[in-house]
């Protein structure tokens, strides 16, 4: 059991659920839900989330484990990114015939 | 409608199999919204449907082999409860969380024993659904195994709440190894009920250590269910799982 996690109305702890769809791709976050253990989690994501044969595997992570930005530091964190145009290449024509770009 | 006696063995055979799986896939949707938790509702859901699927296969399969133009929906909507074949313990009222798990324990380890004998049967129709079914069996029986262990090696309340759920279910047991007539009929196609039990017993009884509650050794046990014979909660069921059919007849979505 993870201590300190954050606990729903009857005292499971909540997680934080990635399933990869297929080989090659990234595990993607889909949601969350709660579960005595990660055990019963992974088990839990499975039945929530890949009952219509959306994935391949499944990693559960504690949401507690989970450290984010604080909203208050939207600016200072993103707002830099916003006028510096020449981070995009948008700045050379890209040959006929090239793919997978 | 007809009685069941004069069923082929194949068909008989086939709806005894299909009737435990469509009888506990009604029971287990009775707990959807009361489940402990929202994700325990949906994997008992989950659950359900699988059996579901089981059970439309397996009545289906009973009505084409019998031949006489009764399709999966008339045998599961038009029959009353002594035409019914399934063991009694799927029809059992559901109880607390505890009793469903030991329930659902005591029948997922008997369906993966019979599915893994029946995926070589010499009949194609059912070692086709068993090759399927074993792989949702393998998770039903892994989704109990998790519950007794964390409510039998849990807290105090946890364990005594599981031991009793074990101690009500466990007398509905043997009778998922008593002969079924169909069965013995059927050499190569069924599988004999009684050859399932020894690596049934070892898995259960494997759970039950780790879990650290007790094998019940019950002084009676049910019987008759495969028989027509069944307890006074069959008809309850049957009357909420007919009553649209038999009131609608041929309705649709």
């Amino acid at each position: 059991m993870t201590e300190g996690n954050d606990t729903g109305k009857r005292g499971w702890p909540l997680w934080e659920v990635f399933v990869r769809a297929r080989r090659g791709l990234a595990h993607q976050h889909v949601g969350s839900l709660h579960a005595p253990d990660a055990t019963m989690a992974v088990r839990n994501a499975r039945d929530v989330y890949t009952r219509r044969g959306e994935g391949v595997s499944i990693w559960v992570v504690p949401s507690s484990a989970i450290v984010a930005n604080s909203p208050d530091e939207k600016d200072p964190f993103f707002d830099p990114a916003q006028d510096k145009v020449y981070r995009h290449p948008t700045f050379y024509d890209v040959p006929e015939g090239v793919k997978h770009l | 409608m007809s009685g069941v006696r004069t069923l082929p063995p194949l068909a008989a055979y086939s709806l005894a199999l299909g009737d435990d799986a469509l009888i506990l896939a009604q029971r287990l949707g009775e707990w959807v919204a009361h489940a402990p938790q929202i994700e325990e509702d949906v994997a008992l859901a989950n659950i359900a449907l699988d059996l579901l699927g089981q059970a439309r296969t397996l009545l289906g399969y009973a009505a084409a082999v019998e031949g006489r133009g009764r399709d999966e929906d008339d045998l599961a909507y038009l029959r009353d409860d002594r035409d019914f074949r399934n063991v009694q313990l799927v029809e059992i009222p559901n109880g607390d969380f505890a009793v469903t798990m030991a329930r659902q324990l005591v029948f997922s380890a008997y369906q993966y024993e019979l599915y893994t004998a029946l995926g070589s049967s010499g009949d194609a129709t059912l070692a086709g659904l068993a090759g399927k079914a074993v792989k949702e069996v393998a998770y039903h029986r892994d989704h109990a195994t998790q519950w007794v262990l964390r409510l039998g090696d849990g807290t105090e309340v946890s364990h005594a709440r599981m031991q009793a759920g074990l101690d009500q279910v466990w007398p509905y047991a043997a009778e998922l190894f008593d002969p079924v007539d169909p069965a013995s009929r059927l050499p190569g196609v069924a599988a004999d009920p009684a050859t399932l039990r020894p690596a049934w017993e070892q898995y259960v009884t494997s759970v039950l250590n780790e879990g650290t509650l007790t094998k019940p050794e019950p002084r009676w046990r049910s019987r008759g269910g495969r028989d027509g014979l069944h307890t006074e909660h069959l008809g309850h069921l049957l009357a909420e799982m007919q009553h649209l059919h038999r009131s609608h007849p041929g309705a649709t979505w």
